[in-house]
């Protein structure tokens, strides 16, 4: 069978506790996002896009909803006779098994995988990442370059600098120096957790990882010092555009608030570069003789009837009249009764706010759980 | 429920529908924001559990191959049965190449389904087949037709076949057409139920013939040699035959009880071709008013009591009422439409005025995308 020259990793096992209850029941790169997507959507469809047609799927945390929408990758083309999208799961062998235990970890624990397509280069991905990217580019400039190992770069402020992984770059764009979470950074270019290997290098590197017990088996802790300590030719590849880590309830809904623009940085509205997902049956999306629309992204299987502004709606939302949604993320089947008024909210899949009930002062997010029916204000 | 398979027929008579017909027959003409004329009758017949449908179609039928294409979204890709199209429909058997006729008629002997369901596409409606197969193995009967009894068929259903039925038997006398001079009538949908056997029978009938039989005709010339049954649909059904009928049908579903029971049945949805739209978007400063609205547009304008399809984009201060715009289009800036139907791809440029009526839509054929390339 051919070669393949470039085959994906995306690690999609983390829980991301810090977006709360929204992870209680998923793993974050299952998380909906965008009034019809999943955090996952992004990159599984940047792969499709840049025509990486194998893509192995690294679960571990609650896997059960990601199985589920990811399947065999269907929606995104990647139901393929040779490669596609495989789910990896932690699993065990005559000797034992394991969890995953880090990043390099599970990458290196698939290492059948990536043998079976024997691929010239490796990408590893995370799979809870919004933005839109041609890996392509990245690849011709790693091949270009020369280099052992490519990492995508992005430019962020100063202040920001010390929550990334920093990279510290000659005037070639090589990699001299690589800095986890610096207190006093000495750049601003911090790695997207992008990474294009030299499959039979990385292959070698998490080898020798694997066997040292003292290894946090980490991509940016281990892997990547180890090899610019071994004088490998590492190259920071600069990403211009809209990339966010959404790690917190804050920064989740303000990701989910960018979108509220025709053009916004995302490009969520070029259909040269689509976003694909795993859509439910729903018809088109009706807005009543009551309703008030403004600024907002409206999804199938809508009835509104109310006031909703500035806010993210998922599919198959009923809103009756008079209530007021503004600045909220109501995901998909919920049911906001006459008169409610949600404010500044996020609220999970088939929750019912009764009628007249307030959520939210407008000021603090609040988070409400999903399968509840809220007769009380909460605020 | 014995085993069934379904038999669409697609050969309507577009008479009264050209400007939507130009390039693709009645089954595939763009409704209610997201779904092609045949997804109603395909669903119906998927949701009852059929898995072998073999589709019969005439001439101009690029649209419709391109929508069914290997029948995913109707999880009609199997590997034993699914959906099998076949280029010709089943009218005019008498005039075709003999031999084309045996080759296909295989597939109804490779079939393992005992029975048949034979159906037109045009019928818009959402009805429990699974029932209506029920019934017609309890009746006894030889043909089970379905029907629905109207009112107004002065205004609606013109020309569609209608059933003389024998209310104490509930056997169908005769049939005849809604010329428009009745109010009340028995609508014939187009959908019968038989015997596998029985309907290659009357398939050999209309081959061997010399005449040029429709395939109901047939059925209607022979039913005195058979035991009939009637079957009263109670639901929702519209016949897209006409440019007023699809205007119609498209306005009723602005009806909130017309829309759930149609489109958002909990146990029998309608399926259609997936496209990947984002969410629509609705900038400030638009204002909407009981429009159905598909995902994949960009709304900037004024609009009310109207049907927009995916992509399509409503720029600032245009007003749009009653209309009906499908995939793709782009209203600049400006323009005012009412009673408009603006079928796929056009551009309407800024400030636009267009002015239908309700009984005389305007209607904007399709643009052909392939004129706009310059070699």
């Amino acid at each position: 069978m051919a070669k393949k020259k470039m085959i994906a990793m995306i690690l999609a096992g983390g829980q991301g506790s810090r977006l709360k209850t929204m992870t209680k029941s998923m793993a974050k790169p299952a998380v909906p996002f965008g009034a019809k997507y999943r955090i996952i959507d992004f990159v599984l469809s940047n792969c499709s896009n840049s025509g990486i047609d194998t893509v192995g799927v690294l679960t571990q945390y609650k896997p059960q909803m990601l199985n589920a929408h990811v399947g065999i990758g269907a929606p995104w083309d990647l139901d393929r006779i040779h490669g596609g999208a495989e789910l990896l799961a932690p699993y065990f062998t005559e000797q034992g098994g394991d969890w995953y235990k880090g990043t390099a970890n599970a990458v290196y624990q698939n290492m059948e995988f990536m043998d079976h397509y024997d691929p010239k280069y490796v990408v590893i991905l995370s799979g809870d990442h919004i933005y839109k990217m041609d890996y392509r580019k990245m690849l011709d400039e790693h091949i270009k370059k020369n280099a052992d190992a490519t990492i995508a770069v992005i430019d962020v402020s100063l202040e920001e600098a010390s929550r990334f992984g920093i990279m510290n770059t000659d005037k070639n764009g090589q990699i001299i120096e690589f800095e986890e979470k610096p207190k006093h950074p000495k750049s601003t270019l911090a790695s997207m957790g992008i990474y294009i290997f030299n499959y039979q290098k990385l292959r070698k590197y998490l080898i020798e990882d694997a066997k040292d017990p003292d290894s946090d088996y980490d991509f940016g802790k281990n892997i990547i010092p180890k090899m610019i300590a071994d004088n490998n030719k590492l190259i920071a590849y600069r990403f211009e555009g809209y990339w966010k880590d959404v790690g917190t309830v804050e920064s989740y809904w303000e990701a989910n608030m960018d979108l509220l623009s025709e053009n916004n940085a995302v490009k969520l509205f070029d259909n040269s570069w689509k976003l694909y997902t795993d859509t439910g049956i729903w018809p088109a999306q009706h807005i009543g003789r009551e309703a008030v629309v403004k600024n907002c992204l409206i999804s199938e299987g809508c009835e509104i009837n109310g006031i909703v502004e500035n806010s993210i709606i998922f599919p198959g939302v009923f809103i009756e009249p008079g209530a007021h949604i503004s600045d909220s993320i109501i995901m998909e089947r919920c049911t906001i009764r006459e008169n409610a008024v949600i404010k500044k909210s996020i609220i999970m899949k088939r929750t019912e706010i009764c009628k007249g009930v307030t959520i939210g002062d407008g000021v603090e997010i609040k988070l409400l759980d999903q399968d509840l029916k809220v007769e009380e204000d909460m605020k | 429920m014995k085993d069934y398979m379904a038999v669409f027929n697609i050969n309507e008579n577009e008479n009264e529908i050209r400007s939507l017909t130009t390039n693709r027959p009645i089954a595939s003409i763009p409704f209610a924001s997201r779904y092609r004329v045949i997804d109603f009758m395909l669903s119906n017949v998927v949701n009852a559990g059929i898995t072998n449908v073999g589709i019969f179609y005439d001439n101009n039928t690029r649209s419709l191959i391109d929508h069914i294409d290997t029948g995913k979204p109707w999880d009609l890709n199997r590997k034993n049965d699914g959906v099998f199209m076949f280029n010709h429909s089943l009218d005019d058997l008498g005039k075709m190449d003999p031999k084309v006729i045996t080759n296909n008629l295989e597939y109804f002997y490779r079939s393992k389904s005992d029975m048949v369901i034979l159906t037109s596409s045009y019928m818009i409606c959402n009805i429990d087949i699974g029932a209506v197969c029920m019934a017609h193995e309890e009746s006894g009967a030889d043909i089970t037709m379905l029907y629905k009894h109207v009112d107004d068929a002065t205004e609606n259903f013109k020309y569609c076949y209608t059933l003389n039925i024998n209310k104490n038997t509930n056997e169908v006398i005769d049939a005849g057409r809604n010329i428009g001079l009745m109010h009340d009538a028995d609508i014939c949908m187009e959908v019968f139920i038989m015997s596998r056997q029985l309907f290659v029978q009357f398939l050999h009938q209309a081959a061997s013939s010399k005449g040029q039989t429709g395939i109901y005709n047939l059925i209607f010339d022979e039913m005195d040699n058979y035991k009939t049954n009637a079957y009263e649909v109670r639901d929702y059904v519209a016949c897209i035959n006409s440019i007023s009928a699809y205007y119609k049908a498209s306005m009723d579903m602005l009806s909130s009880k017309i829309r759930l029971a149609l489109l958002m049945h909990p146990d029998r949805p309608i399926y259609t071709k997936i496209k990947d739209e984002h969410p629509t978007l609705y900038v400030e400063g638009c204002q909407l008013y009981n429009s159905l609205i598909a995902d994949g547009c960009i709304i900037k304008g004024n609009v009310r009591d109207s049907i927009i399809a995916r992509y399509v984009t409503i720029e600032e201060n245009c007003e749009l009422e009653n209309c009906i715009i499908l995939q793709n289009c782009k209203i600049k800036a400006g323009s005012k439409l009412s009673n408009v139907i603006i079928d796929k791809n056009a551009v309407i440029d800024c400030d636009t005025e267009l002015k239908g009526s309700r009984e005389y839509p305007v209607v904007i054929e399709k643009r052909n995308l392939a004129l706009d390339l310059k070699f």
